[in-house]
């Protein structure tokens, strides 16, 4: 939505919906008319007073925008380096930044007459977001969610069922968030004509991942103008977990033009980086290839088979990534991590003994690498964390790992 | 120089004043050595053009059998490879009846693309139908493809309007895939009619046989469809034979019989479309 300026790397994506090499429109052709049409409904919608308006009021008075930034203080001490804030995104309604999304999302499909929304969720997160923005809107909603998911996330999936929605477990593949995302496509090819495909992060073909960046970008907007009033000037560095990658984006995409913000994002090392199949890091460890509608670093064996990753967050286990972030890998404008699940976890338990704040296990990963970062940085530095989501529905699954009985 | 071996057939069919019978199969599926003998016995059982399915992990516009058919043969440790091996296997004692790969790009850009055409080109392939490459991404894989002598064949479906139209054909060769229905490959067709009606649409703009394919499973089915089209293709039906022979997941005597049977009495369906 910015102006363009000839070098900046804010431009993306151009009319094919590449960043670079990465983005396109990779899809059957039963849905390629639907993706144009979409393509104008929203770029005619992102100009129209009207639907800014109404995006606006829901923003503030439903969702809770704007979400404070919070210094951080007894993390800070602990980590004796930068000083820490926490963008507070699990404070919005719904308890994740996912909600922005949706909220964009459904009043663009209120506005494209189509009256049955679908999407795909795996922590639930996006289920519960689009979930809810369905029976805000009186609109029947259903969720595809991969069978393992649905286990790992109990108590999302009743939350979903409590909003109306229908849950479909999908059980081809792991049974996790990519199945999930197939099964979705699959229905949208099916039901050409009535249906809302409200994907959940910023990836799929374009312009799904403009659209979703767009929608997200307020976490960044909100951060320029509040860190300006708090501190001055802006952060040294922004940190954020990486799933397909809409969070990080939100916060990152307002400030990359700015040369002296370093930007970090937190993939999913799961079991380690060099355990086959046992992470979701699909930049630190995967190659480009081509899936679900856009190229983009995948994880993938010799073949070009698509492998599942593992990641003890479900919502971060996804083996590919949003495009523009692997645009932003190779030109090096931000640096992407793996951060295990151990280290998600005594990121989790630190910040709710420090803070009093249980961050969601994906939101745990950014943490750690904030927990690496501090220490190295001098004490006049600042590092920003998007808090993307609350643990509330982690806890059981970290219960599990420290040998809690139930 | 492109294959002619498509035109040929879907001519030679014409001739006959029948459509073509246009058969599915996954390759590798349930095994290297059972898919290779299914596939060699398709011509003799009646098939006249044979599609072979590339299997990938992510097939998101098939439907279940489809997608458990790529997964037994992924199971199997099949390979882009080996589908090639297939074919060249194939061609050794076959040097009529043209061979059309069909799946998602993944597999082919992680192989390179230009690789590909020229190892699939020597193996004896045709053409090829990439699910996921629409014409906008035409740089991809078709223009190069054309190039290097292989015919790159398009789906059009229902939701594909008139100004489209024109842009699917433009670098389409071999034939047209008319894709009946929105769904996934299995679903049921609804409307022979609109079937019909849409096969005349497209005929009207362009000179490539027109096969239409998704939901036909029958020898009834194929009689009906094949009355418009130059060519009917069946999938899911071909697949769920090898999925229904199968003993405790593993290729039975019955297997490869099983899928010839179907073949010849689809074949017989389409011989009596328009008699
Ligand atoms: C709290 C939270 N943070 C992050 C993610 C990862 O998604 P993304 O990378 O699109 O922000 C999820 C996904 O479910 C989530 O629930």
């Amino acid at each position: 939505m910015n102006m363009s300026k000839p070098n900046s790397l804010r431009n993306g994506p151009d009319e094919e919906g590449r960043f670079g090499i990465f983005g396109g429109r990779f899809v059957a052709e039963t849905l390629m008319p639907l993706i144009g049409e979409l393509s104008d409904a929203y770029a005619a919608a992102k100009i129209d007073p009207a639907y800014i308006k109404e995006l606006d009021d829901l923003n503030t008075h439903y969702t809770g925008r704007p979400s404070p930034l919070y210094f951080a203080e007894r993390m800070s001490e602990h980590l004796k380096g930068a000083k820490i804030f926490f963008k507070r995104e699990e404070l919005n309604h719904t308890g994740s930044h996912k909600l922005n999304n949706g909220l964009g999302q459904i009043l663009l499909a209120k506005r494209m007459g189509k009256t049955r929304i679908i999407a795909e969720t795996g922590a639930g997160q996006h289920g519960v977001a689009t979930a809810t923005v369905c029976a805000r809107f009186g609109l029947p909603c259903v969720v595809y969610m991969g069978a393992t998911d649905v286990e790992r996330q109990a108590p999302n999936v009743f939350r979903m069922k409590l909003l109306g929605a229908e849950i479909v477990p999908v059980t081809a593949g792991a049974g996790t968030l990519k199945d999930a995302m197939n099964e979705a496509l699959r229905d949208w090819v099916a039901n050409v004509d009535d249906t809302y495909y409200l994907i959940g992060t910023a990836a799929g073909p374009h312009p799904y991942p403009a659209m979703v960046r767009d929608f997200q970008s307020i976490i960044g907007a909100e951060l320029r103008e509040q860190f300006a009033q708090k501190e001055g000037g802006t952060p040294d560095a922004l940190v954020a977990c990486i799933g397909g990658g809409s969070n990080a984006i939100g916060l990152f995409h307002e400030f990359l033009d700015d040369p002296d913000v370093k930007m970090y994002g937190a993939e999913a090392g799961g079991h380690g980086i060099d355990v086959e199949n046992g992470h979701a890091a699909s930049m630190t460890g995967g190659r480009p290839g081509v899936l679900h509608g856009n190229r983009t670093y995948l994880l993938q064996d010799d073949d070009g088979q698509i492998l599942e990753g593992h990641s003890i967050s479900a919502g971060l286990d996804y083996p590919g990534v949003g495009p523009e972030h692997s645009f932003l890998k190779d030109s090096g404008r931000v640096t992407y991590v793996p951060i295990t699940d151990n280290e998600a976890l005594e990121a989790f338990q630190l910040c709710a003994k420090l803070e009093g704040i249980l961050p969601a296990l994906e939101s745990a990963h950014g943490l750690a690498e904030v927990i690496k970062l501090a220490p190295t940085m001098d004490k006049d530095q600042t590092i920003v964390l998007c808090l993307s989501g609350r643990g509330d529905k982690d806890v059981d699954t970290v219960g599990k790992h420290l040998g809690v009985k139930f | 120089m492109t294959s002619e071996r498509i035109a040929k057939r879907f001519a030679a069919c014409a001739e006959q004043r029948r459509p073509a019978l246009v058969t599915f199969i996954t390759a590798g599926d349930p095994d290297l050595a059972t898919g290779q003998a299914i596939l060699d016995g398709l011509p003799a059982a009646g098939a006249d053009l044979i599609e072979l399915g590339m299997p990938f992990s992510d097939p998101m516009a098939d439907g279940v059998a489809i997608q458990l058919g790529g997964q037994r043969a992924l199971a199997d440790g099949h390979t882009l490879k080996t589908t090639l091996g297939m074919v060249k296997n194939f061609r050794k004692n076959d040097a009529d009846t043209p061979i059309v790969l069909m799946g998602y790009y993944n597999p082919l850009y992680s192989y390179g693309a230009e690789k590909f055409l020229s190892d699939a080109k020597e193996a004896g392939v045709d053409g090829l139908i990439i699910v996921d490459l629409p014409f906008e991404e035409d740089e991809e894989l078709c223009i190069p493809a054309l190039k290097a002598g292989l015919n790159f064949i398009r789906l059009t479906t229902p939701t594909t309007h008139d100004a489209r139209l024109k842009l699917v054909l433009q670098n389409t060769s071999g034939f047209v895939y008319y894709v009946s229905m929105t769904g996934v490959t299995g679903a049921a067709i609804s409307n022979y009619k609109a079937v019909g009606e849409a096969v005349t649409r497209i005929k009207a703009q362009t000179d490539l046989p027109v096969a239409v394919g998704f939901g036909i499973k029958t020898a009834e089915d194929a009689a009906l469809i094949g009355r418009d089209a130059d060519g009917v293709v069946v999938g899911t039906a071909l697949v769920n034979a090898v999925a229904t022979s199968l003993v405790e997941g593993k290729a039975s005597a019955t297997t490869i019989g099983a899928v010839h049977d179907l073949v010849a009495s689809l074949a017989e369906g389409v011989r009596r479309a328009r008699a």
